[in-house]
């Protein structure tokens, strides 16, 4: 069986094998180095307690389904309360009870979602006082 | 229109001053995320009435109020304007009551529109994605994050109580209350009877700006309520009730 264009079309296999496979074997051997969040805030630092609403390990994991729903719950089903494991209560609401805390968002939630490499759209209607006042 | 808009913020200031230091009295508890405010305001049916002859012609305290407090754009350009509660004339709110010879009291003067909060919403019927929908105690809400922006809501409302955001809103808030989110692009909202506002045990902010106390707020299920009370005394009327939609916004004339 003859191959014609022989060498256009081996040329062109190894050029499209190369570019695909490119991220992989770009980034070999390569430590990107994890995210410095910055987890001390004025507003932390006067915490008696440095808890957040649930414990590290949980809100590491889990924030995301936590919001989820928090936000199904108040809009939804009109409860704006959150009772934590330990019994302590908190408002639902990401700007008024997250960010009071967490008052550095840049250098907070993004530096961690940028390297995971998610966008949330939460910014887009919810407010962050940083970038305002 | 800039200085329409300037004038406009100029005449809001007094309200707006009043309707914070209002604000600021529910006390937050001691740790950051207490729930703050009072307890819940709860009603089995919420409801509005208009008392529109105490209404002063050229009063917009509580859409002043509202627009600040939802975080309402104020956009110059009509097509792509965002509103929640704005004026009109007797015609165009009861377009099939309106003839030649209505008095001129009536006919001239301007009276607040807003969401009628329907018991039967075609709006919730036609959404796709379930975004909006009515509450157990009446209130038609929306909810931005299911929202895709399809705007049939907005062709399914008979009283043109909805709008969306052509346009990123937010560099046409003049004042920004962190309390509130805003909402983005390609989204609908409309008058949400300051559901968040009661969940803090607060009167709606257009109902407390009013000096005139034209806007009464309240159950309409509950017969010793000060709405209930209203209609049993006064003759009152609804926009298009024709339609069956069945608005619980109603106008004292």
């Amino acid at each position: 069986m003859k191959l014609y264009n022989r060498g256009m079309i081996i040329a062109g296999s190894v050029i499209f094998v190369v570019v695909v496979t490119f991220p992989f074997w770009y980034g070999r051997g390569r430590a990107v180095p994890p995210p410095a969040i910055e987890i001390e805030t004025p507003a932390i630092q006067k915490l008696e307690e440095k808890r957040c609403v649930e414990d590290t390990a949980f809100m590491r994991d889990n924030h995301m389904k936590l919001l989820a729903s928090w936000r199904e719950d108040v809009v939804r089903k009109n409860i704006h309360t959150y009772t934590a494991k330990d019994g302590r209560t908190f408002e639902m609401a990401l700007t008024g009870t997250c960010l009071r805390c967490h008052e550095n968002k840049t250098r907070f939630c993004d530096r961690c979602h940028d390297y995971a490499g998610v966008k949330p759209s939460c910014w887009s209607c919810h407010i962050n006082p940083e970038e305002i006042l | 229109m800039i200085i329409a808009g300037l004038s406009a913020l100029g005449a809001a200031s007094p309200p707006l001053t009043r309707l914070i230091a209002k604000e600021k009295e529910p006390s937050r508890a001691a740790y950051p995320g207490a729930p703050g405010g009072g307890p819940a305001l709860r009603a089995k049916r919420w409801a509005m009435v208009v008392d529109a002859k105490k209404c002063i012609d050229d009063c917009k305290d509580c859409m002043a109020a509202c627009h600040y407090v939802h975080n309402v754009p104020a956009i110059g350009n009509p097509k792509h304007e965002v509103k929640w509660i704005w004026p009109e004339r007797f015609e165009n709110i009861f377009p099939e009551e309106s003839h030649a010879h209505i008095p001129d009291a009536m006919g001239k003067q301007l009276m607040p529109v807003l969401c009628n909060h329907c018991d039967n919403p075609p709006c919730v019927r036609v959404c796709p994605t379930g975004a909006t929908f009515r509450r157990e105690d009446g209130i038609v809400m929306m909810d931005s994050h299911r929202c895709i922006g399809c705007k049939i809501c907005m062709a399914a409302c008979p009283f043109g109580a909805r709008s969306i955001n052509f346009m990123d809103p937010r560099p046409f808030i003049r004042k920004l209350n962190l309390d509130f989110p805003t909402r983005t692009k390609g989204v609908v909202e409309k008058c949400n009877f300051c559901e968040e506002r009661l969940a803090r045990g607060l009167l709606p902010a257009c109902v407390m700006a009013c000096e005139q106390k034209a806007l009464v707020f309240g159950d309409v299920e509950d017969p010793n309520s000060k709405v209930r009370q209203m209609l049993e005394k006064k003759f009152s009327i609804r926009r298009r009730p024709e339609l069956g939609t069945n608005p619980q916004v109603y106008y004292i004339l």
